[in-house]
């Protein structure tokens, strides 16, 4: 087992995946408020809502692009870098990956095409499904691949099976429901639809200070900020859902989250800061609130969450039966065709805790001949480090929490203060746009580390799932996704930031004519507004000029 | 009775080798013509506008396209996990070469006419090149490397391991058979790119698209039959020794494996799938004719009837092998050991009959949306909205 092999994948898997997701939040989102707008130019035929939906479908594009190129690295690298693990779990965890293609991926990858050049080809009507279906494929997408991942968390419905040596499905129905996986999926849909709503207010935003496409931007503010507001509202509530999972699933994660050395009287408090220390065992100038952890954790007063220090006391009790499982797996597979009945009754009760007896692969070659020294630092291994958890979680919630505020006043000022933004408002809202993809990261990283040392809980380590590659190897690979990535991302963004420059540049005359036909109908209806029902009919004849053509 | 076992495993492994073979041929035919044009792209387009023309032939639908790659891959890593787990990380380095290439070719389609500079946009036209050129070269060494065996075996743990290092890993891939093989995929590609662009554009590109189409069809042949030789008379095959179990657990050291004479021996075996290799090479023989003679779908439908030929021919030649060991034959992969679980099989099969028909139902309605040709008027008219 060498270490350096294991960390290099590591590494080349969160640097691919991190940066794979940097895109994605914004496909999520973007592709439903992109279908929103177009829907509201579908029910009034304004021209303004096509502008926005092909201006806003152009930054679309750009992102998608990235999304679906450092998305091809994602599929295959399982099975480049990670090929124990996907003989180990490929029964399982290989489904979800396929559904996505045949189910998801296709339908957004076949449609986006046709969004946008079909603008000439297809009715208003075709063009709205089109981007409908783009935006559920994109979110089917990240269904299935939070099944995935959400099986890594917590693998339900399957058992190893010692003829092939791997886990096997036995439920996919407990695969699909499963609970991590679906709060997941809404926490991390959720979190794209927010890190859209942002991109849209921020870059909206700066047009305001400029002066420029005042109505294209008024009008993404008011989309943006309804649907951020409500996207910042269910990341939190969800989020707090995958925590209360964590709770009975992921204990020990949940336990580094929060820096909880020691099993608290219930209920536990939450320790707001501190700074946790890995070998004292404890978090010096911690500020705690009394009953929060316990309430949030278990939601009730009198459950306890149990500390780091009784978690690896059970852990190493899993690594001793882990022993036992992994003599009688040895057994079964020196004797295959006649196995006595003792070692396969051994095997079935403990095989759930086979994947601890990996953990001592690390130290020795046979787990059989461990001894205690090195079954307790096996143990301490199942801890993963705690501060870089401990403060990443800390950072994601507390931009969570601004989330919500910033998103509640832009919608308070564009429901209710005439779409009047503060100068210091809309600075704000264009200096905060990255924030969102800070907490996605952040978030991914809590996911991801909080559960090491397995790449599936409980199950298989991480140092075992690894393919069998030098470290040469490793280093060429890496050193080239470091250099093309980061080509690509400044590429990306010198794009992005000459689009945004450039502002709406499609159907600019018959907008511009549109607009000046609207506020003249503003006007000389005293300022009633547009759906004033004396001048209903006359209204809706000026929205259409008389040449236009349904399916323009 | 559990529903799963409705359909036997047996059948199932078969079922699930013949979508492996289907999501192969899917890719060639349609991702196929995208790396072909992509190849073709320097040679067939010389203006700035001509190059646009050719990009747009395909701007639309490579997207969708480049989805039967990906699940190509989740599919493998579904049904054929241990076939997944060997051969990505065997390939290591030409699977990092070929990722690249499906990196920048996307990022290059979507990027190259967002600005109008010359550098700019030249550069993007020589990533299409190579995005093109450079996957459809290695498809086929891969499967010129199957064929000759991989050197892979697996402990008790099914652990997979590989001989080499790292440089003869890549470079011990580009061996002689392989790059014949290789030489098939890639003029085979760059004929079915060019008979796209035949019913896709008009005037001088379609001109230049017929010349080398012919010289790369022609090329193809001519290689897929010298590769057949080489098979009959220098390359082992390999065949089972004993008892063959086609529904036992998925354990490929569970079985007896040694070399035989050759492949070929299949076809005295079972005569009828000489039928493949004879739908390839006259899938391939029409296609140049067509593209000789002016024909514009008739090429191209010809053109799909020869890939489907020759990637049908190597499957069924092989079959029941999937990737074969050349330092332990005993690992080697097949149909019978190296599936995923009857159940994972059967779930996987009900999602496929239920999604299947209704990708290709979309697939066929998004071409029939945007059949016709693209020409420079076109481009020219929508200059800030199409590639």
């Amino acid at each position: 087992m060498e270490l350096d092999v294991v960390e290099l994948s590591r590494l080349q898997f969160a640097m691919t995946a991190m940066y794979h997701f940097l895109f994605v939040p914004l496909t999520l989102g973007l592709s439903i408020i992109v279908a929103i707008m177009e829907t509201v130019y579908v029910m009034t035929g304004r021209p303004i809502w096509r502008q926005m939906t092909k201006f806003w479908g152009t930054l679309f594009g750009i992102n998608f692009v990235l999304g679906v190129a450092t998305g091809i690295t994602m599929e295959f690298q399982f099975g480049m870098n990670w090929a124990y693990y996907s003989h180990y779990v490929g029964d399982i965890f290989g489904a979800p990956l396929a559904i996505e293609g045949l189910m998801a991926f296709f339908l957004e990858a076949t449609f986006v095409g046709l969004f946008f050049f079909g603008w000439d080809k297809l009715t208003r009507l075709q063009h709205l499904v089109v981007a409908w279906l783009v935006a559920i494929g994109s979110n089917f997408s990240a269904l299935w691949i939070l099944i995935a991942n959400g099986w890594m968390q917590h693998p339900v419905g399957a058992e190893f099976n010692p003829d092939t040596m791997r886990m096997e499905m036995t439920s996919f129905f407990d695969v699909l429901f499963n609970e991590v996986a679906q709060a997941k999926f809404v926490h991390t849909v959720s979190a794209g639809y927010v890190t859209a709503s942002f991109f849209v207010l921020g870059v909206s935003a700066w047009y305001l200070l400029k002066g420029r496409h005042i109505e294209l931007a008024k009008r993404s503010i008011t989309i943006a900020a309804s649907f951020g507001l409500a996207a910042s509202l269910s990341v939190v509530l969800l989020g707090d859902e995958s925590g209360y999972a964590a709770s009975h699933t992921q204990r020990m994660k949940l336990a580094a989250i929060e820096a909880m050395w020691e099993t608290h009287d219930a209920p536990a408090p939450f320790t707001v800061v501190g700074f946790p220390d890995q070998d004292a065992r404890e978090t010096h100038f911690a500020v705690e609130i009394p009953w929060v952890m316990g309430l949030i954790g278990t939601r009730s007063l009198t459950e306890e969450i149990p500390g780091i220090n009784e978690l690896v006391a059970q852990s190493e009790e899993n690594i001793r039966r882990g022993i036992i499982a992994y003599d009688a797996l040895m057994t079964i597979q020196a004797e295959r065709e006649n196995t006595p009945e003792v070692a396969r009754t051994v095997f079935e009760e403990t095989k759930e805790d086979l994947g601890y007896g990996f953990l001592l692969l690390r130290y020795l070659d046979d787990p059989r001949e461990a001894t205690d020294a090195q079954i307790v630092k096996a143990a301490w291994d199942t801890v993963p480090t705690v501060w870089p958890l401990f403060w990443a979680f800390r950072i994601m919630v507390g931009l969570g929490v601004m989330f919500i505020a910033v998103m509640g006043f832009f919608f308070y000022r564009s429901s209710f203060k005439g779409q009047s933004y503060p100068r210091w408002a809309l600075w704000a809202a264009v200096a905060i746009i990255p924030t969102p993809w800070i907490a996605a990261e952040m978030g991914w990283f809590v996911a991801e580390y909080g559960r090491q040392p397995w790449t599936v809980e409980g199950i298989l380590p991480t140092a075992m799932s690894v393919s069998h590659l030098s470290v040469a190897d490793l280093l060429i690979t890496l050193t080239g996704f470091i250099a093309f990535y980061t080509v690509l991302f400044i590429i990306e963004m010198g794009l992005m930031l000459k689009y945004i420059r450039k502002g709406p540049y499609l159907d600019v005359a018959e907008t511009e004519a549109w607009q000046a036909r609207h506020e003249h109908r503003l006007r000389t209806h005293d300022g009633r507004g547009p759906f004033a029902p004396a001048g209903a009919s006359a209204a809706s004849a000026l929205d259409t000029p008389p040449n236009a053509t349904p399916a323009e | 009775m559990i529903l799963f076992e409705l359909v036997d495993y047996e059948i199932l492994r078969v079922i699930w080798w013949l979508l492996l073979g289907v999501l192969l041929t899917g890719f060639a035919l349609t991702d196929g013509f995208d790396m072909g044009v992509g190849a073709l792209l320097p040679f067939v387009a010389k203006t700035d506008l001509e190059r646009r023309v050719v990009i747009n032939t395909v701007g639309p639908v490579w997207e969708g396209n480049q989805v039967w790659f990906i699940l190509g891959g989740g599919a493998i890593f579904a049904a054929w996990p241990p076939l997944y787990a060997v051969s990505f990380s065997g390939f290591y380095l030409a699977m990092f070469v070929v990722l690249a290439a499906f990196i920048v070719r996307p990022v290059a389609f979507k990027y190259r006419s967002k600005r109008e500079d010359t550098r700019w946009r030249s550069s993007w036209d020589w990533a299409l090149f190579a995005g093109g050129t450079v996957p459809a070269l290695l498809f086929g060494v891969a499967v010129g490397n199957v064929l000759l065996g991989v050197p892979f075996y697996f402990n008790d743990m099914l652990m997979p391991f590989y001989e080499g290092s790292f440089v003869t890993k890549f470079i011990g891939l580009l061996r002689p058979f392989a790059l014949v093989a290789g030489v098939v995929s890639f003029g085979m590609l760059l004929m079915h790119g060019a008979a796209w662009l035949c019913v896709k554009t008009e005037g001088v590109i379609a001109a230049r698209a017929r010349r080398i189409g012919t010289y790369a069809g022609l090329t193809a042949m001519g290689a897929y039959a010298l590769a057949g030789l080489w098979l009959a008379f220098g390359i082992d095959g390999y065949v089972f020794v004993g008892e063959v179990v086609t529904d036992g657990p998925s354990n490929p050291l569970y079985s007896d494996v040694s070399r035989s004479a050759s492949w070929l021996t299949a076809y005295a075996e079972r005569p009828w799938i000489a039928v493949a290799p004879v739908m390839g090479f006259l899938g391939m023989g029409l296609a140049i004719r067509g593209l000789n003679r002016g024909g514009e779908v008739s090429a191209l439908l010809f053109s799909k009837l020869g890939i489907t030929g020759v990637v049908s021919s190597v499957g069924l030649t092989m079959f029941p092998f999937i990737l074969p060991s050349t330092v332990d034959p005993n690992s080697s992969l097949t149909v019978w050991d190296s599936s995923s679980s009857h159940m994972t099989l059967f779930i996987m099969l009900i999602c496929t009959v239920i999604f299947m028909p209704l990708i290709l139902a979309y697939t066929a309605w998004v071409y029939k949306v945007l059949w016709g040709k693209v020409t420079e008027e076109e481009v020219r008219a929508n200059s800030h909205s199409v590639y």
